[in-house]
């Protein structure tokens, strides 16, 4: 059933186009690429994650380590001497898996780190294709797996928010209730982080889409209606979550070198 | 009169080149106008597909400026005229003269997509009743106007060639619109995994920008093929989970 076009194939980057095509890409790039650059160091620094009741998003939970936010305590015995440990390293994978897998994702990075293609008509460096029919890429697949984890991830971090609501006064030591900038911060986080795992593809499959008749379930029906509407502006969502999940970092860590002060309303 | 320069692809399967005619441009024109001009004036051999002129026939399908439009519904106004405007036949279907390619390949492949298979009628009237919510995803697919275009963009056809091994994001939507339909009975996700080749989309969402009936293949339809072929074959607690309910509903009846 072969339609072979005539025209020859095309040389990398090559294009018609009369449009800065490269942009775009080259934003995702930079973007994505400063992300995993920033997240990587913050993940493995180990240290000024917390600073009294906030706790970094890097490393909520707090499984284990040297914090009072720590769930079991110090690092584990068993945790071999020659593996580098971080509190980060025992959680970040979940939520990076679930922007690895995320469709919105897939097709950004795709074009911006594999070129493949770089822009919609644009010519592509490799002749050869296999898609998300094989392996590496076949794992992507796993998406509804590590939406799992981050819906998980989204009740914990709603806990943090709760938690960052009350401040020990260090003198008397006594608890009190109290909203600072970063219990903010730590707010618009779990809204941001919300409304983009709400919004997902998967999501919106599981909770009602692999339905055929909407009208014999009203509950999946509406469950449905709620994430295909959050789902229109997954990709807002995903940057504007990405930003701010390194932005909370940044605040935390700042505020516990002293380099910045959080203000307290109350 | 304000003048604009077209450089159009002119040639067929043997061979071509691009070659510039300058034309008038007015106020509301369009590239098919403008195409219709030069037909008209200076290249009466000019051979371009068209039909209603309004979006609707999905004849036109070219490549403006590198990008896949409709001619009838590009405006010169959304257009930079200081610099010639190139206009080329669509590139993944093959070349037969100037701007008109060999579609048939798409034909071909509809032919082969499991037919609607509706369920017994199950209304006092010997018909079926259909509830507007369970009609309204797939109305949207109904939309196409078969351009082509969205199968001209995708790279899995037009870059790496794969006609036998992949269908494009226009039977894409089709397969959608017949396998969320409420009525039908029919399961298509064997063959869409293994000789439609969802897995071949990487999800650039071209095909979802070029379409100019708006239609959100890739969210909408690609996507939600892509988890409901999940569901079957890559998703082991879930064919648990149904495997799960189909022996308690078995065992309740």
């Amino acid at each position: 059933m072969s339609a072979e076009s005539t025209l020859s194939r095309r040389s990398f980057g090559q294009t018609m186009r009369a449009d800065v095509w490269w942009a775009q890409p080259l934003v995702v790039f930079l973007g994505l690429g400063a992300f995993v650059v920033y997240s990587t160091w913050a993940a493995l620094q180990g240290r000024n994650y917390y600073f009294g009741p906030y706790l970094s998003p890097f490393y909520s939970p707090e499984i284990f380590g040297p914090s009072p936010h720590s769930w079991f305590g110090a690092k584990p015995v068993w945790w071999p001497a020659w593996l580098i440990f971080s509190p980060s390293l025992l959680v970040l994978w979940a939520p990076g898996g679930f922007r690895l897998t995320c469709y919105y994702y897939r097709g950004a990075y795709y074009k911006a780190f594999w070129a493949d293609p770089p822009a919609c008509t644009v010519g592509e460096p490799r002749s050869t294709y296999l898609g998300e029919r094989s392996f590496p890429l076949i794992m992507q697949n796993m998406h509804r797996y590590f939406l799992y984890l981050a819906l998980l991830f989204i009740l914990v971090l709603a806990h943090d928010v709760w938690k960052a609501l009350w401040f020990v006064d260090p003198a008397t030591g006594r608890t009190s209730f109290g909203m600072g900038v970063g219990t903010l911060v730590l707010a618009v986080n779990v809204v941001l982080l919300g409304g983009y795992t709400f919004g997902c593809h998967s999501l919106r499959h599981l909770i009602g889409g692999f339905l055929d008749q909407f009208s014999k379930s009203p509950a999946c029906y509406r469950g449905y209606a709620c994430v295909s509407c959050l789902n229109r502006r997954h990709m807002l969502w995903a940057w504007m979550s990405l930003f701010w999940v390194a932005f909370s970092d940044v605040y935390v860590r700042l505020c516990a070198l002293g380099a910045w002060h959080d203000l307290r309303f109350f | 009169m304000k003048t604009a320069v077209f450089r159009i692809w002119r040639g067929n399967a043997a061979g071509g080149e691009f070659r510039d005619y300058e034309t008038g441009v007015s106020e509301g024109m369009v590239v098919l106008d403008a195409i219709h001009h030069i037909q008209a004036t200076e290249a009466n051999d000019l051979a371009c597909r068209w039909n209603c002129k309004a979006g609707k026939c999905g004849s036109c399908s070219a490549e403006v400026n590198g990008m896949p439009r409709l001619m009838c519904m590009t405006r010169l106004s959304e257009l930079p005229l200081d610099k010639p405007v190139t206009v080329e036949p669509i590139k993944a279907f093959p070349l037969l003269k100037d701007l008109i390619t060999d579609v048939s390949w798409n034909f071909r492949v509809k032919k082969k997509i499991k037919k609607f298979k509706p369920r017994p009628p199950d209304a006092p009237d010997g018909t079926w009743r259909m509830q507007q919510e369970d009609i309204d995803r797939v109305q949207e697919f109904r939309k196409c106007i078969e351009c082509f275009l969205c199968q001209d963009v995708c790279h899995v056809l037009r870059d790496h060639r794969k006609y036998d091994e992949f269908i494009g994001p226009r039977f894409l939507i089709y397969v959608a619109a017949l396998e969320m339909h409420p009525l039908d009975t029919e399961d298509r996700l064997e063959e869409l995994r293994e000789t439609q080749g969802i897995g071949y989309c990487n999800i650039t969402k071209c095909c979802t920008k070029v379409c100019p009936e708006s239609i959100h293949i890739t969210d909408n339809a690609i996507i939600p093929l892509k988890e409901r072929v999940v569901d079957d074959y890559y998703d082991p607690l879930g064919w648990l989970w149904k495997k799960m309910r189909r022996k308690k509903g078995s065992g309740g009846s």
